[in-house]
């Protein structure tokens, strides 16, 4: 073997060998936090933490009102995120096309998907908290549905793309009028793609932590009540976590457990749906 | 054969042009609603950092000085903090996203490829604050340690790089803070790099491989120089998740308003500093200088994200113009 053949072959293995190395790297990290989360959390899960508030500093709780606090304000943000998310993806895939206000608004949604969540919490203090006077779960909702918003339009739209024109043609060639081919067949079509996002989006939003400080901000005791301040599980974990007791910091990370888990399945679960809603036309 | 009558619309089809065009008009209105929400927070990020920016002028951006007590304002500490925790993640994120994406393009066996590339994305949905609590209990004293005392040993003495690593290793500051960064953008890199790399035309490589290049030839001579723009478009990308990332900067970076050339020290960024004290600011004037540091990151993310994106789509222009 002539030495430069030799060179070439080695930089070749080496080079491969660090790739292989980057992904055992890159992945013993997911599963060092998972298995920290696990750990923890299994041992600081008792049942208790669904039916007891959270606790005064070094007492004994549960997470019951953080937890109830949590699907509340994620379910009216998905309430007020999803319709519009729909439509405007719809008006993107449907009606805007190739139109240069379209291609603006798409750019500027993609850049909306990545910016800073902590940016959201500002600009919803400043729309309602402020006008109000006080920290409301309201405005945590509005803050979630407007993270959620770039998610479900996006989604929205590609799925919609993936719909075939022969059956927007087929519609229209029956005398169907627009609204009634979107609805009745580009939608039907485009079903569980849009759900798929609807639950990505969810995933997204029921981890965030730092639009809700300035908003939903926290709550010692049970509320229900939409205009107070209400608990919610990150900020909860965050604020127990910080904290210098140890009862807090069990508490805290039985949270993350529930927190983790529940991403995780949502975001598996979409991931599937959506690789089956791709293939179904490609 | 007598003539067809002309239609006139019956009250039917008048119905179904007005329920069209309402529709027609939601959607329009709801999409039109990004751009308003986007002016929005433009337009309240300023009208709240208004006195801060009136008072302060261009000093805001130069003075390291935050002293609620005074009321005086400056935002360089959490921008230096920002730059160079996020500098510090795209040193690791860079090579071991690249690494990752070549993987899952060239050497990965079928079979493993989709679960590796899931794996791998779920490091991004991980939410921020469960990377906090792991990075303040169980990461901190890895590198409080073992790691921070090992770079010491290593590179304590060597001119200009044993600067950065001064000081007593606490496991938390600016060094932990920027490689948590870099793990949490690992994903948002990857994706990107793997996306990019399956863009290149088959017949290119092939026609290296049947030169007799090396897989890593192939990648480096071919894959990389034709998917370059979109590569960097990745890495723009990650770094504007960097700049924003609040939650596990929070909890690892030290919340300290002081400059320091070591990456021991501890910090603050602009998001972190924004987490800790917004509520519990003392005065309008300290409030409307937390807004105006939101102002100035909104700002950052928005540039940097936008030449991410014009990155990739010139990318997907080349290749349209090419095929």
């Amino acid at each position: 073997m002539d030495w430069r053949y030799f060179r070439r072959r080695a930089t070749n293995v080496f080079n491969l060998t660090g790739s292989v190395l980057a992904t055992l790297f890159g992945l013993s990290w997911l599963f060092w936090i998972l298995w920290t989360t696990f750990a923890y959390g299994v041992s600081a899960f008792d049942w208790s933490i669904f039916t007891q508030n959270t606790p005064a500093p070094g007492n004994d709780g549960g997470l019951a009102n953080a937890i109830v606090g949590s699907v509340i304000m994620v379910s009216f943000a998905t309430l007020i995120g999803t319709p519009i998310g729909i439509l405007a993806g719809t008006y993107l895939a449907e009606y805007g096309r190739t139109r240069p206000i379209a291609s603006v608004i798409r750019f500027l949604n993609d850049i909306l998907l990545s910016a800073p969540s902590i940016i959201v919490g500002l600009f919803v203090y400043e729309l309602i908290v402020l006008r109000v006077g006080h920290f409301s779960a309201w405005a945590g909702a509005v803050a979630l549905a407007i993270i959620m918003l770039p998610v479900v339009i996006r989604t929205t739209e590609e799925m919609l793309r993936l719909v075939p024109n022969t059956l927007r043609e087929a519609a229209l060639a029956l005398g169907a009028p627009h609204w009634k081919m979107i609805t009745l067949v580009a939608y039907r079509a485009a079903l569980s793609g849009v759900i798929t996002g609807i639950l990505l989006a969810v995933a997204r939003i029921a981890g965030e932590t730092a639009p809700l400080l300035f908003t939903a901000l926290n709550n010692q005791f049970w509320s229900t009540n939409l205009s107070q301040p209400m608990a919610n599980l990150p900020v909860v974990i965050f604020q127990f976590a910080m904290s210098p007791y140890e009862s807090w910091h069990a508490l805290a990370w039985a949270g993350s457990l529930l927190i983790t888990l529940s991403v995780l399945a949502l975001s598996i679960i979409a991931r599937t749906l959506l690789r089956k809603a791709r293939m179904e036309y490609s | 054969m007598a003539a067809v009558p002309i239609e006139i619309p019956g009250p039917k089809i008048k119905r179904q042009r007005l329920l069209d065009r309402s529709f027609q008009l939601t959607t329009t209105v709801a999409a039109v609603f990004v751009l308003i929400l986007l002016a929005g927070i433009i337009i309240s990020l300023f009208v709240g950092g208004w006195d801060a920016l009136r008072t302060f002028g261009f000093g805001f951006l130069g003075s390291d000085e935050w002293n609620p007590v005074t009321e005086q304002f400056g935002a360089l500490v959490p921008i230096y903090g920002t730059l160079v925790s996020s500098f510090i993640a795209l040193v690791i994120a860079v090579p071991i996203g690249f690494g990752i994406a070549l993987f899952l393009t060239e050497v990965s066996p079928h079979w493993l490829r989709r679960p590796i590339g899931t794996a791998v994305e779920l490091l991004a949905a991980i939410p921020s604050i469960i990377y906090g609590m792991w990075g303040l209990f169980l990461f901190a004293p890895v590198m409080a340690n073992h790691v921070q005392p090992w770079l010491q040993e290593a590179f304590g003495d060597w001119a200009i790089i044993g600067a950065l690593f001064e000081g007593v290793p606490l496991g938390i500051g600016m060094l932990p803070a920027g490689i948590i960064l870099g793990i949490m953008i690992i994903p948002f890199i990857t994706a990107i790099m793997r996306d990019v790399f399956l863009t290149t035309p088959k017949f290119l490589k092939e026609s290296a491989y049947a030169m007799g290049a090396t897989t890593w030839e192939v990648v480096w001579n071919v894959v990389l120089p034709y998917t370059r723009i979109g590569a960097v478009g990745g890495i723009f990308l990650g770094l504007g998740r960097a700049l924003g990332e609040t939650m596990a900067v929070t909890f690892v970076i030290g919340n300290t308003h002081r400059l320091s050339t070591s990456l021991f020290a501890p910090g603050n960024s602009i998001a972190s500093t924004l987490a800790n004290e917004f509520t519990e600011a003392v005065g309008d004037m300290h409030t409307s200088s937390l807004i105006a540091l939101g102002l100035v990151l909104f700002l950052i993310t928005f540039i940097v994200l936008t030449l991410a994106k014009l990155l990739l789509m010139s990318l997907e222009r080349q290749r349209g113009a090419k095929s």
